[in-house]
């Protein structure tokens, strides 16, 4: 049986910019099943990280409904949406966004300080994430001692060091060389894959759109078309 | 909760920043510090010696030995009243004394008010702190004094050996006493009728001080003392009298030295908010970042005043640590009770140098809130964009 896990319905989002209103959203609908692994394309100002700020609820909609996980995000004030989030959404950046000052083991037990874990169970989550992305041994690297791709391998471990449902992931190769975008791309499959995460992906980069079992196309805030990669 | 350790990392990525802040606060310390450290000594100086079982008499209606007189008689009295101490002869343990104020010439050239006290034979037993270091006591009719160790070296007549005009007879200084630190150390002492001879108030005294075996026969003696019907007096133990005295002239420390500390502070917590603007300015993607792992606003703001609190306690440990030196500096101020001067040893005690890091802590905090503030309301997707 097939779970929606993300359901948007005819969502638009203006921004004022001094006197003028900018329509980055129109109308945008579209749902994602548990499990699938979805890329989202688009030139830039198309509205991609936009709609993905909207899933994380990081922004809100002008109007129209979003549904992640059996929630109405409408419906929750920023407490409990920063809670909501923690519970059920990995963000993966363009730029990594690790905490220059931790170490990629308190990178990743930051999120899990929120939890009632204890220091041995919160421990042992981070080990076992930074073993999926290959860094065990990076453990105690600051960022700055970090290749671009290890910090971004590092970023993805934070992002599912909860265990989240969906995973959101904003141009994760974007600053990356072509090696270690591939090892990235490499990683979130096996994410989806093995972990049955269900990943949503905004990329630049057809080649890493045609990892994703579906590809779709954002134009001038409207959802074009969506294409079946797989 | 994001660890301390964040915090702390944080402020040593902005180290120049971080360090200015740190140091100017920390001056605001130093001088609040100091100005309460001579509250605190002045404080030392007037209780070090009181003694809850010696009881002090005024004229009804007085405050200080300064603004008091009594008829010799009325001492006569007191010294003849039951619960009072006697000593190994039998004789009661009492002092009738005198104050008088003579401007002196100060080494430097300047002036002070110096406390003439005449005394009696039983000062000696009522006060059992002072002690001769140098020479030895005066001899009553051979117009002598003896000096107290906060003077010595202040004036140049009153050196041992020395003599000096008081009123209308020269003395000769034939011993310097260490006070115990009391204000008895900025006092020249001689036969109290030589004193009252010399400046022609003879049959008068300033004050009596009585011995009583305990404290508890001392509340006794002082409700005997105000009950009786054949003198006009009040009388209160030895510790309440330098309360009163202290109050009165450190109070003006403690004022000042808020004043100064609120002014100071004042521009001390414009650097820390400035520090702090900076390091949320330059933090805007680790706030969203934050932010989106699930962190709240109000954690945000917590993060940020926790950061300016390390700031202030480093500034405050700093302060503090600067203003060590000042205890047992020598300093000196008036008595606004008596208008003569107090020579006092500065004293930077656990309380003053806590007062210190806990305004540090403060200006920080204040200086801090701001930024924080602005830190945990902006909106995640803005600070995304900046930086």
């Amino acid at each position: 049986m097939t779970v929606k896990l993300v359901e948007i319905s005819d969502v638009t989002k203006n921004y004022r910019r001094d006197e003028f209103s900018i329509k980055v959203l129109a109308g945008v609908s579209m749902d994602v099943t548990e499990g699938e692994f979805v890329a989202l394309m688009g030139p830039s100002g198309s509205g991609k990280s936009t709609l993905l700020n909207l899933l994380a609820g990081i922004d809100r909609p002008t109007s129209g409904q979003i549904r992640v996980a059996g929630q109405e995000l409408g419906a929750l004030n920023d407490s409990q949406l920063a809670g909501w989030r923690h519970r059920n959404v990995g963000f993966v950046f363009q730029f990594y966004h690790l905490i220059p000052v931790l170490t990629a083991f308190e990178n990743l037990e930051l999120p899990l300080t929120l939890t009632k874990l204890s220091r041995a169970q919160r421990r042992k989550k981070v080990d076992l994430a930074l073993e999926v992305v290959g860094l065990a041994d990076r453990k105690d690297h600051y960022p700055r001692q970090l290749s671009g791709g290890q910090e971004q391998r590092v970023a993805i471990a934070r992002a599912i060091v909860t265990d989240p449902r969906l995973v959101l992931a904003d141009e994760p190769t974007g600053d990356l060389d072509a090696a270690s975008a591939q090892e990235i791309l490499d990683l979130l499959a096996q994410l989806n894959e093995e972990f049955g995460k269900t990943i949503v992906m905004v990329t630049h980069d057809p080649r890493a759109a045609e990892r994703a079992g579906r590809e779709l196309h954002l134009d001038k805030g409207r959802l074009n078309s969506a294409a079946d990669a797989a | 909760m994001i660890p301390v350790k964040y915090n702390v990392r944080s402020l040593f990525v902005r180290k120049a920043n971080t360090l200015m802040t740190v140091v100017s606060i920390a001056f605001v310390v130093l001088v609040y510090v100091g100005v309460l450290a001579l509250g605190a000594g002045l404080r030392v100086a007037f209780t070090a010696s009181g003694d809850s079982s010696t009881v002090i008499v005024l004229r009804d209606g007085s405050n200080s030995e300064m603004e008091s007189y009594f008829p010799t008689e009325t001492h006569r009295i007191l010294a003849s009243m039951p619960g009072v101490a006697r000593d190994a002869d039998g004789e009661p343990l009492v002092s009738g004394e005198t104050m008088t104020l003579q401007i002196l010439e100060r080494l430097d050239g300047s002036e002070t008010n110096a406390v003439l006290r005449g005394v009696e034979d039983g000062a000696f037993a009522l006060r059992p702190y002072i002690q001769i270091t140098e020479g030895r006591r005066f001899v009553p009719g051979q117009t002598e004094i003896i000096v107290g160790d906060q003077l010595e070296g202040e004036v140049g007549d009153l050196e041992l050996g020395s003599t000096i005009n008081l009123g209308r007879f020269t003395f000769t200084v034939v011993g310097i006493f260490d006070s115990g630190g009391s204000s008895y150390g900025s006092e020249i002492w001689g036969n109290v009728q030589e004193f009252g001879d010399s400046f022609r108030r003879q049959n008068y005294y300033s004050s009596t001080r009585l011995k009583a075996d305990s404290p508890a026969q001392a509340e006794t003696l002082i409700e005997e003392i105000e009950s009786s019907q054949q003198i006009d007096v009040n009388a209160r133990d030895e510790p309440s009298y330098f309360e009163a005295q202290s109050v009165a002239s450190s109070g003006i420390f403690l004022m000042l030295g808020n004043l100064i500390a609120i002014m100071m502070g004042f521009g001390a917590c414009f650097a820390a908010a400035n520090t702090m603007y900076a390091q949320v300015a330059a933090r805007s993607k680790e706030i969203a970042t934050l932010r989106v792992l699930g962190f709240r606003r109000r954690t945000i703001l917590s993060v940020f005043v926790l950061e300016a609190a390390v700031l202030g306690l480093a500034a405050g440990a700093l302060g503090a640590l600067l203003a060590l030196p000042l205890n047992g500096l020598s300093a000196g101020t008036t008595n606004f009770m008596t208008f003569s001067e107090v020579r006092f040893m500065l004293r930077t005690t656990p309380d003053v140098l806590g007062a210190g890091v806990l305004v540090a802590t403060l200006t920080a905090v204040v200086g801090g809130f701001f930024p924080a503030l602005s830190a945990s309301r902006a909106p995640i997707a803005t600070l995304l964009r900046e930086g």
